[in-house]
């Protein structure tokens, strides 16, 4: 049984190029396929309190890779839940799919980004803690405690709050002050024999029935019409009052 | 028939809270969590009905339990603010309604919604089947005027919280949050060091502005992470982006190419920067601020 269950993402580089052909994103045009940045630091915070981690990623078999990398800087189990194309589930069949293979490693605790850097959304963390009636704290930066109950930081309307929470719970994190740790040689070595357990969501007992939410197309963001270009410090003084006269945001 | 979960600032209505009426058209229902803001979404116009959700469980920010108590009186489909809390409640509403959530949405034609995704490096149309919950993104649709006169109604709600407030701690500068203002002014590597970027918060005051960084200069120069502007820091939209130093990698640019007006201060005329940018102004740092804060005293 699992002590803590990290949801892990496997996205576009936030460096890549993003290319649209035919009304879809051209997944063969990524030059590169990583682990979504907040993830990472929900794996950290997961390896930095110890324990068993199950790492669980959802996505066609380019996602296994990432388990492999989760597993090289200290993961102790790999579920991949075979989804070819995640734009086909609604945001209700990924938290119920999610929640099931929670279930299934025994965890109640559980750490995943606050958002993942493809959709943004943000939904999943909340969504699986409502599937697996349990609280959840977003946003947060700085946690303390033991899979028992936590400290966790957040941003408020004041500034910054602490709050607890008991398990069961989520926890979706942000950019946390944790240094990431990188996998040693003998880390990827044994990483490269560790099983990954892959299942359907069906093998969840979930019966993932039609989405209510269907993807029409994608399409690269509307060209901006060449701006106005000046040369030297000189020109300051003209933007600053076109900025005035021409767009009146000042 | 769309329902609103009002966004609350203090005491008061949150302006985004307009912009979802306004989105919402004729009809709409408000709910203010807590109470507060109940007045002010009444004379909102296009609102025909207000309920002030009252219960315990609004004295702090639980999405689980705000969700819950929200969930029995949040009818058809539902829109809130794209913020964090406003994304949270979604999320759980969505669930426990079992209709789909869509979030950041920017534009909305029946059952067709657009949202940004990579961060806006690519936008995609959704259809939606049914009533849904959509957070929309601040600063996009246009805000409903006043000249509403709706019941307010109050309604007791509440439900068990999971979380709780162990310490408040207050903001470490009074500044803007790169999210909420009208103008932000972000600084790069191009700055040189972070002994520079003093004239840049200089600036931000004249303007009162936001002051946002790159990526680089965040790591390089330990900045908040929360004013980074970019894929992996905040996405902003204000009316005015002025970037200083600003090279423009792919993931700065998906975090701020929404914006109104762009101004780009870069020396490189062939940085990326200006290919997004309104107004480019090829120049040093040093000879820009300068003349941006003279200019701007002359206003």
């Amino acid at each position: 049984m699992a002590d803590v269950a990290v949801l892990l993402k496997q996205v576009p580089d936030t460096n890549a190029k993003v290319v649209v052909n035919g009304g879809r994103v051209d997944e063969g045009a990524v030059n590169k396929w990583s682990m979504s940045p907040y993830d990472e630091y929900a794996l950290e915070a997961a390896l930095a309190m110890g324990g068993s981690i199950t790492a669980i990623t959802m996505g066609p078999d380019r996602a296994k890779k990432m388990l492999t990398d989760a597993a090289a800087v200290g993961a102790s189990d790999l579920l991949h839940i075979a989804v070819d194309d995640l734009t086909t589930l609604d945001s209700n069949q990924v938290a119920e799919i999610l929640a099931a293979a929670v279930a299934k490693t025994g965890a109640n605790v559980v750490f995943c980004g606050k958002q993942a850097a493809d959709t943004n959304a943000g939904t999943t963390g909340p969504g699986v803690a409502e599937k697996m009636g349990a609280g959840c704290v977003t946003m947060v930066s700085e946690l303390s405690g033991d899979a028992g109950g936590f400290l966790a930081l957040r941003p408020s309307a004041e500034g910054m709050e602490r709050v607890s929470v008991s398990a069961p719970c989520v926890i979706a994190f942000d950019k946390t002050s944790n240094e990431l740790r990188r996998p040693n040689v003998k880390g990827i070595m044994m990483a490269k024999k560790k099983a990954i357990e892959s299942v359907s969501p069906a093998d969840l007992g979930v019966d993932v029935g039609a989405a209510s939410v269907t993807l029409q197309g994608q399409a690269p963001p509307a060209e901006k019409p060449a701006g106005q270009k000046f040369e030297g410090a000189d020109s300051v003084a003209t933007v600053v009052a076109k900025l005035r006269d021409e767009a009146k945001v000042l | 028939m769309v329902t609103v979960i009002a966004s609350i600032s203090g005491n008061n209505l949150h302006p985004v809270t307009a912009q979802l009426v306004g989105a919402a058209g004729d009809g709409v229902t408000v709910l203010c969590p807590g109470g507060a803001g109940a007045a002010e979404a009444a004379a909102l116009s296009g609102v025909s009905k207000v309920l002030s959700v009252e219960g315990d469980c609004f004295g702090s920010f639980d999405g689980g339990a705000w969700a819950s108590a929200l969930a029995g009186v949040a009818e058809g489909r539902v829109y809130a603010a794209a913020d964090a809390n406003g994304r949270e409640v979604a999320a759980r509403l969505g669930v426990i309604k079992g209709i789909a959530v869509v979030q950041d949405v920017t534009a909305i034609d029946g059952d067709t919604i657009t949202r940004p995704i990579y961060s806006g490096k690519a936008n995609e149309t959704l259809s939606v089947s049914g009533d849904c919950v959509l957070t929309l993104r601040p600063n996009t649709f246009e805000a409903a005027g006043d000249g509403g006169s709706a019941d307010v109604s109050t309604v007791n709600a509440s439900a068990d919280v999971a979380t709780a407030v162990q310490e408040a701690i207050a903001k470490a500068s009074e500044r803007l949050d790169v999210t909420e203002a009208d103008i932000v002014i972000s600084g790069g590597r191009g700055m040189g060091s972070i002994d520079n970027w003093g004239q840049l918060e200089s600036i931000a005051d004249k303007l009162g502005a936001a002051v946002g960084a790159s990526r680089a200069v965040v790591d390089e120069w330990g900045l908040s992470h929360g004013i980074q502007v970019g894929q992996t820091g905040k996405v902003v939209n204000p009316s005015l982006y002025i970037a200083v130093g600003i090279s423009g990698a792919i993931q700065h640019l998906a975090g701020m190419r929404s914006s109104k007006y762009i101004v780009a201060i870069n020396k490189d005329a062939d940085a990326p920067i200006f290919g997004v940018a309104d107004y480019g102004i090829v120049a040093t740092w040093e000879e820009a601020l300068p003349a941006l804060e003279a200019a701007l005293g002359n206003l």
